[in-house]
Parts: C-alpha cells; structure tokens; sequence
C-alpha cells in the first residue's frame, strides 16, 4: 500500500504538462523503480501523482537526419541495451545500463527516470556525460534542450522547471562519431547493487591508431552528481598511445575528483579505484578503437 | 524401501504452481494492521509519549505505549524449557520497553484499520527520551568506564565460562615451541529469508489464536503464555507454511506483542508484518564474535598447548545468550585435540539489535577462527595446511566425554579426499605456488566439526502421530517442522518404511496447529531429521502391531507370522499375501462386531546426539588491484550419515554453500558509530551474494550410516554453511600471501590488508 492522495495518468505530453500545471505539488512517474521505493519510505509520504508512462510517443531511439542519436525518456534499459542504433554507435550506453540492478528493473526503469533522479550512482548517467549528452525537457513554454552537465545541479536535484517533462536524451553525431567507449561499474556484487564508483572512458584516435586524439572520461559517486575529470583529459589530449600515457592520465583523475569517506567506502579506496578503473577503461576503449598499448 | 530415494518433495508441485498459503495468504482481509514505533536512541529512557496527534488520525484503533504494557518480563529464546531455574532463558524482556537499548527498540505499537492510516500514527508520536551513553563493541563494553546496560549484569557479561585441560602455562614452558597467535572477527549478519516475520492473532474460542511464520510453534506457545501472563492451555499456535527461518524464527519474535495487542481491541483479529529494514534490526541477527587463539607447537607440528579467548557479541537483549558461543568454544578441545587447553567464552551485552540462533549456532564463527588459525599455523611451521590437519584432526575412535559422541570412522580424511579431487587441490596447490603480478589464483580447505541436536545439553524428545484411514493410507503428524528444508518428505519416507506402506500411502500433516499437533519443540539444532527418525521408529512399531493383531482376527494367523510389506498383510513364513491394508482398514473401522479407530501415538526421549563433520574446498582468484576475491570452484563434502533423500540433502547443502559465501565475501550490518543505527538494513545496502555471485557449487557425501539413529542418519541442516568462509579465506591467503583475518572477505577489508602488506 502506497501513501498516495492521487495519480492522473496523462494521455499525451501536452497532457502531462496541462496536469502538472493543475497539480503543482506533483511527482511525476514514470516506470516507479525509484518514485515507488521513495513513497514506501515514507519521503513522497501523500503524494500527487502524474504518471507519464502511458505515453509511448516518448519510447524508443531513433537517429535524426543529422545523424543525433535520439532516446526517449521513457525507453527502458532492457530495449536501449537490445536497440540496434545503440549497439552500431554507442554499444557502451547500452552495457552501461544493462548492469542497473536485475533484468525485472531494467524492464521497467528508464533512462529519463534514471537521470531525472538526480543520483550520482546512476549507470547511465557517467556514460551520458562522457558522451557530451543533450537532455531535451518539454515544458509550457515549449523545448529546450541543455547539456547533461548543465541539467544536474546537485545531489538530487535537476534543472527541471514547473510542468517541464523530460522528453529525450540526444547524442550528437560530433560526439560519438570515431568514438569507442568502455564503461565499468564497480560495486560490491556482481548484480542487484548500485556503483561504489562507475567510471565511463571514450576515446577517438588518430587514422594511424597512434594518437589519443580526444579522450573523455566520467565517473559516477565521485562527487555528489556525476562528473568529468577535464585535467585528466587535457592531459591525455594528443598524445601517442602508451602504457606510460594511460597511467599518467588515470593518476591525473585525482586532480579532479572530490572523494569523501562515507559508511559505503573510504576516500582513500575510492580514489585508488578512479585511478584504477580510468586505466582499465581507457586501456579497453583505446583496444575497441582499433589501437594497441606500446 | 524409500529411504535413500530421491523422492520429490510431497510440497513441490503446491509451491511452483503458486497455490501455497503461506501466512499473509490464510490472513482475512478484514484484519486490523499493527505498526510499531521504534526508538530514535541507542540507549536510555522513554520518558514520556504524547499520542494525542496520532489517535486522531482516521482509520486509528488504538495506541499503546510502552507505559501500558504488563510487566511480565518473559524470555524469547525457541529453546526447549527447563524446569531446572538455573537452565532457564534469561527473562528480560516487555512486550515493549521503556528502557531503550538498541537503536530501533520498540516503544509504541499502533493498531489501525488500514497500513497508510497505521505508519502516519506511528510518524505522528511523539516520544520523549533521556538519552544514556552507547556501546556496540564488545572490547569497548566490557571496559570499566563503558555504560552498564542490564544492572544485574555489571561490566555487560551476559555470562562467562571457560575450559581447563591439562596445564596450559606449564605446558607452555616447554623449550622451543613455536608459538602462532592470530585474533579472528566475524561481523553482525542476517538471516534473509525470503518471507520476513509475519503473524495474525484473535480471541477465538476463549483462547487467543497466534498463526505466526516460526520454526517453533509450540516454545512460542509457551512464551506467549508468560508474556501475557495467562494459561498456555489458553493460547493456541498455528504455523503454516513458511518462507525460511534460518534460526531468526527460532525465536518468539513478535507473537507475544500481536496477542497482546488483539486482547486490546476486543479481540480482534490484528496482523503484524514485518518490514524488511525491520528484520535485519528488531528480529534477530548471527552474533559477531571475535576470537583470540594462541597455540604453542613442536617443530614437527605436534600442538601442544592451546588458547582460546572468544567474545561474542549478544546485542541488547539475551536472546539465545550464551550458548552459541559456548558451543562454540566446546569444539575447541575436540576438533584438534590437545592435552594443555585454557578457553575461555565470554557473551557480551552491547546495544546493537539482538543476537539469537542463526544456522550453524555459533560454529561459522568458531571454525573462521580455528580453521583460518589453523592455515596460519600451518604456514608457521612450514607444513601442507591439509596435512597438518591430518597430522593433528580429531582420529576415529574419539570419544567427547561430556556428549558421548563418537568419531566412527575416517570422516575427515574421506570428506577431505573427495574435495581435494574435484579441485584438483594437489596439482594447483603447486601450479600457484609462485606467482607474481595482478592477478593471482589459490586453493583453500577447512573442516568444519558439528553435533546433532541438544542432548545432553537440554531436552530432547520428539512425538509422532500415526491416524489409519479406511483407505488403508495414515496421516502422520510430529511436532518438528516443515521450514522449507523438505522435513515432512524425509518424515514420510522414514515412516513409509518404518510402518512398511508405500510412500503415497503417507499424508503429512504439514501444519502445527498446537491445540491437535503432539508436542514438538521445532526446528533447529538441525535435529530434526535425527530426532524425529527415533519418534518415528517407535510410533510405527505400536501402529504395526495394533494392525497386525486385527489382522490376526481376520487371518488367524498369530502375530509373530505377519508382517506388514508395501501396504499389505503378509505371511512372513511364504511370503503370502494375506490382505491389503485398504481391506483391513475398512473392516476395521466399519465391523459390526469390533470396530477400532487405530492410531499410535508415542514420544521418543532421545539420549544421544551425534556428530556430523566434513569440510569446504575452494578456489579463488584475486584482482589484487580491484580487491577483489573471485570465487573460482567451491566443494562441500559432507558425512551427515545416511541420506534419506539425496536430492533434498544436496539442496540443503547448496543453500548452506550460499550462506556460506555471503558471509565470507559479502555480508555484514554496519552500524552508524554516532547513533548506533543500522545503517544497511536493506536488501540493497546488505550485500546479500546473488547468483551472479556464486559459482557452480559442487556437494559431495561420504555417506557413513550413523550408529545410533534408527535410519542411520544425523545433522545436516546447519553444517554446511560451517567451513566455507575459513576455505575461502585460506584460499586467498593461498593466492597472496595475505591472512584476511577480518570476515567479510570484501573490497574494503582486502584494500586494507593488501595496503598493509605491501601489495598495493
């Protein structure tokens, strides 16, 4: 039993606005992976709701004329993790998400959820920003679209505006075109858990597969919302691939990050993770971009 | 014959199909829902509680508070009773307290007609404490200056016993020893059964009538009678199906609470359902125990003297109290037996949630100290681990003096064998002697030593019910319990063959219904099967022979010439079948000459336990860098006797494997040390091992018929989750060169240890 006063299921996106614009204390909901866990706990204790997740315009990923790479809010992990336009472009996004809890939740969360959510642990979220994502949010005033490093503002807390809905997440081509990326999630088991740190790597190379051409790199609960390291990536900006290369960067992360000590790990193990996991991400993403390691 | 067949369980197809009832099923909708307020505090006083805001909100039957409760303190522990005072539980607990004494102790409970209208009203009271300093450590509680949580317990020492064999402090003396000393901790754990705690209870009948998800049906019985001070006669509990224990329902949890609560509304019917953020803090949870072994030996590794220190940590409230470490340290002196012991066993007060039964009672924790203490020795002075535990394990034909238990035959070397095999233990032992670089492999074993049951400890008995049906079949009730384990399959095979019918012929009663269910005190121990056989055994005995002396009306045939084989009367000197069962029955039941309902109805006093030993080997690799230890391959090879089903057996095993791996890798409840609060008591946050988690898990037997039970059978409920975190941490040390003496095995503690010895 949830504490709920009420749910209005909206029929369209036009809809969904015109209800949020009546109830201006309501949560919206989407697949309910994270609203649902929230009200049980007594955080969202008589809620309104506004349930968007009838509204299938909002499914799917498809790629514009200009070659962006356009998700719904509403897709779920499972069906981006399986969507072809994802595996041919951005495979990465796809893995990434696969490792959110058990298959029953990557059925029913969804990418908009997962980000609108605000949480530094999100699965998706590091990759999002390691790819230079545009959020797209419909509101009254009509679309707007942000980065994805504009849209987090802090730890649960998004730059959504009164009525303003998530409507889609946007890769474009600049930024994933001669990319290949490699995402790990560390946690504490091997499904069913959230990141103790998830680091996201992508890298485009020289023709010759010589040169780090760009590289950018993203970590999720290195900070209190996700996060690039820019030093590391400046650093690693240019140069020939190299064992020596690769360490040189991922110690640079540091430069960037804010770890704290919590009851989940301590600073000291969370930054000798970063640094460990931007090696071996960069190491696999520099191997699916066609390089090799001197 | 059934017995040693792989019959499937007679629960199966009910419980995949999704028909089964447990206790929230067989609950009528029309029940009022219980919610419980829980303290704020770790430690101190409710002074007072407004309720005003509370009892106005719709929907709000009643409040009631910890002022209103009867002080009739009662004890919780599923343990049998002693009429003897001084074995009796420990007697500390109110159905709700006002003096606080973990973080989450309840304090109000609020009866409500509906969930959302009870959790508002427990949000809206408002409670007022004075607050007492805290502890959660037991090294810290037992320091002078700590706070004293049970006056009649000064310095927090539930209790302390020890062990004094041969001479110790001369013994060490000797020139030349070389002495090994380690300090072993193991973390505060959850059971995780699936189906949290639940129970209904309403006044029916002039009695209060308790249907609860519990391992113990008629112990509950009994404490719901002193927690509300009323007759037992008076109090009936009825114990369906359930979704797992574990031990945790070894316990009266929350049964006194909710009978007491129905008495408040008129009797009626109330329901209390349990959360899972409130199992892991107001049910019950594995004591965490830390133990201090020193041990002085030759040079050839003949131990010489030994030294034990444990401290197990009870939490808030006694619970099972002292026992699980006494068993503990009571296999210290026999699984490595050595002439010069001191041991000593201390149970500890702290105010973290309180400690009770949890599978293995106790010896999870002794054998990550022994068996890991045991690797270190063995690395000490240059031995193979598996043989020095050759050199020095328990031999056959070792008699305990106190339990009378025997090592029958070469258990330990067969169960180690077998292991050692499927790892191929010999040839990588010797494969991953030297490695270097990021990613190293190891193989691990540890034993683990295990009894069957309480005798001679407490009591022992088992009663069983046999009722003939005109159809020739029976329906057989004991008071032991179905918990999930597949009890009542085993119960009916043995019976079956005791009696001489075909297993269908058998209906089991599965549910304890203590108004018609003969007495029984439940599930743990892992007695069940044990003592049960002997219950079992007898009651067949007097079924068979009032069936044989009516066949002898309708035969002639005297007794001594008949027998009853696959559910007919047959003549013993040709074989001859006289009559079917079916013909018997009917005749018996319905003759109008001499009519009889038979049934036999007996209680086995049982005065014997039994060992049950075995061991785990496993095979990790560790990512030095990651701090991460995979488990690789993981054997579990054990001696429980005779297997009634193997299948059954093999599937208690598993699931004590995955306990077991949890506990070595994962699992532990950590606690904020600034309040006291269970900061991870969710599903998310406590790293209960999932599949993914675990590999193939291998369970091999060494089946050697126990001597003293019926179907030559004895424990193996709780043995296997026994040794598999010592195997799993000597096969890290194997792989680094690293003791992980620090359970669990998880990233955090191997960043910490691989930081201080130089690998990272």
């Amino acid at each position: 039993m949830y504490d709920m006063k009420a749910l209005y299921e909206a029929g369209s996106v036009a809809e969904a606005i015109e209800l949020l614009q009546e109830h201006p204390q309501a949560q919206i909901i989407a697949g309910g992976s994270d609203v649902l866990v929230q009200m049980r706990e007594g955080k969202r204790a008589g809620a309104e709701l506004v349930s968007i997740y009838g509204l299938d315009e909002l499914r799917g990923v498809t790629l514009e004329a200009d070659g962006t790479i356009r998700i719904g809010s509403l897709t779920s992990f499972s069906h981006i993790t399986k969507d072809p336009i994802i595996q041919k472009y951005i495979n990465v996004l796809g893995e990434a998400v696969d490792m959110v809890g058990g298959p029953q939740i990557r059925n029913i969360g969804t990418i908009g959820g997962n980000t609108c959510n605000g949480v530094t642990s999100a699965d998706s979220a590091s990759t999002l920003f390691a790819w230079d994502a545009i959020v797209e949010l419909t509101g009254p005033d009509g679309v707007r679209r942000i980065s994805i490093k504009d849209f987090y503002i802090k730890a649960g807390v998004v730059d959504l505006k009164p009525a303003e809905i998530q409507t889609a997440i946007l890769i474009p081509k600049k930024s994933y075109e001669g990319y290949q990326g490699h995402y790990i999630k560390y946690a504490m088991r091997n499904a069913m858990d959230i990141a103790t740190t998830g680091c996201s790597v992508n890298v485009r190379l020289s023709d010759d597969k010589k040169i780090i051409e760009d590289v950018r790199i993203a970590y999720g609960v290195a900070g209190p919302i996700p996060m690039r390291a820019p030093a590391a990536e400046k650093m690693g900006n240019g140069k020939v691939v190299s064992r020596e290369v690769i360490e040189d960067f991922s110690k640079a992360v540091l430069e960037d990050l804010h770890a704290r000590t919590s009851w989940r790990a301590t600073k000291e193990f969370r930054e000798h993770l970063a640094v460990e996991l931007a090696k071996r991400a960069l190491t696999e993403s520099v191997h699916l971009a066609g390089g090799e390691i001197a | 014959m059934n017995v040693g067949k792989n019959i499937t369980r007679m629960d199966a197809a009910e419980k995949a199909a999704g028909r089964t009832k447990y206790t929230d099923d067989l609950c009528d909708k029309s029940a009022l829902i219980i919610k419980i307020k829980h303290s704020t505090i770790a430690h101190g006083r409710v002074i007072s509680m407004d309720t005003k805001e509370a009892e106005k909100i719709p929907g709000v039957i009643k409040v009631v508070t910890c002022f209103d409760v009867p002080k009739n303190y009662f004890p919780t522990a599923g343990h049998p009773w002693s009429t003897e005072e001084s074995h009796q539980d420990v007697c500390d607990r109110l159905l709700l307290s006002e003096h606080v004494c973990y973080y989450g102790d309840d304090v109000a409970a609020v009866v409500a007609e509906t969930e959302i209208a009870a959790v508002q009203a427990v949000r809206a009271i408002q409670v007022e404490y004075e607050e007492y300093p805290f502890v959660l450590d037991v090294q810290e509680a037992m320091k002078p200056e700590a706070p004293c949580i049970h006056e009649k317990y000064p310095g927090n020492i539930l209790a302390h016993t020890n062990i004094r064999n041969g001479n110790y402090q001369k013994a060490i003396k000797e020139p030349g020893l070389i002495k090994v000393e380690g300090w072993y901790d193991t973390p505060s754990v959850q059971h995780c059964h699936i189906e949290n705690f639940i129970c209904f209870a309403e006044e029916k009948e002039g009695k209060i009538v308790v249907t609860s998800s519990t391992q113990i049906p008629h112990i509950v019985r009994r404490i719901v009678g002193q927690a509300l001070g009323i007759d037992w006669g008076k109090v009936r509990i009825i114990k369906p199906y359930i979704g797992g224990g574990f031990g945790n329902k070894q316990d009266a949890l929350y049964e006194p609470l909710c009978a007491y609560l129905s008495t408040q509304v008129g009797g009626r019917l109330v329901k209390l359902d349990v959360s899972r953020e409130e199992t892991f803090v107001n049910n019950r949870t594995r004591h965490a125990i830390r133990s201090h072994i020193i041990t002085y030996l030759r040079k050839d590794g003949t131990i010489v003297a030994n030294k034990l220190e444990a401290f197990s940590n009870q939490g808030a409230y006694a619970s099972h109290g002292h026992a699980i470490v006494a068993k503990g340290m009571g296999c210290f002196p026999q699984l490595y037996p050595c002439p010069n012991i001191e041991a000593d066993a201390y149970t500890i007060f702290t105010n973290r949630p309180v400690a009770g039964a949890m599978r293995g009672y106790g010896i999870p924790q002794a054998m990550f100290a022994v068996e890991s203490h045991t690797d270190d020795i063995a690395k000490a002075v240059g031995m193979e681990p598996v043989e020095f535990r050759r050199k020095n394990l328990m031999p056959v034909g070792f008699v305990d003096g106190f339990s009378k238990n025997e090592n029958y035959y070469d258990t330990f070397n067969q169960c180690m064998n077998k292991g050692m095999e499927y790892i191929d233990y010999d040839r990588k032992k010797k494969k991953y002697a030297n490695q270097t670089g990021n990613i190293r492999r190891g193989v691990g074993l540890a034993v683990f030593w295990y009894n069957t049951a309480v005798y001679p400890i407490a009591l022992e008995s088992s009663s069983c019910r046999m009722v003939l049906n005109q159809d020739g079949t029976l329906q057989l009730q004991l008071g032991e319990t179905e918990i999930g384990q597949g009890a009542d399959t085993a119960f009916a095979q043995m019976a079956a063959d005791a009696i001489g019918v075909p297993f269908e012929s058998v209906h089991m009663v599965s549910c304890q219904d203590t108004d018609v269910t003969p007495f029984g005190t439940g599930a743990y121990a892992s007695r069940q099967t044990y003592v049960a056989s002997f219950s079992i055994q007898k009651t067949a005995e007097a079924f068979k022979k009032r069936i044989l002396e009516h066949a002898h009306e309708y035969t002639g045939m005297p007794v001594s010439n008949l027998n009853l084989v696959d559910g007919n009367i047959v003549r013993t000197s040709d074989n001859r079948v006289l009559m079917s069962m079916k013909e018997l029955a009917m005749e018996a039941l319905y003759s109008r000459n001499h009519s009889e309902h038979i049934t036999a109805e007996e209680t086995a006093d049982i005065k014997s336990n039994a060992y049950s030993f075995g061991c785990t080997v496993a095979e990790v690799e560790v990512d030095i860098a990651l701090c991460k230890a995979k488990l690789l391959n993981i054997i579990n090879v054990h001696d429980c006797g005779r297997l009634i089903n193997p299948a059954l057996a093999k599937a208690q095993v598993e699931g004590g494997m995955s306990m077991g791996i949890g506990y070595a890798l994962s699992e532990q409840l950590i606690f904020d040390e600034k309040t006291g609060r269970a900061l991870n008591n969710n599903l998310l946050d406590y790293k209960l091992s999932t599949f993914m988690d675990h590999p193939h898990l291998e369970v091999q037997f060494a089946e050697n018929p126990e001597p003293t039970s019926p179907f030559g059978t004895k424990a193996l409920g709780e043995p296997p989750v026994c040794s598999v975190a010592p195997a799993i941490r000597n096969a890290v040390l194997d792989a680094t060169g690293v003791a992980v003496n620090q359970l669990p095995l998880n990233p955090h503690n191997l960043f910490k240890r691989f930081y201080e010895e130089g690998l990272l």
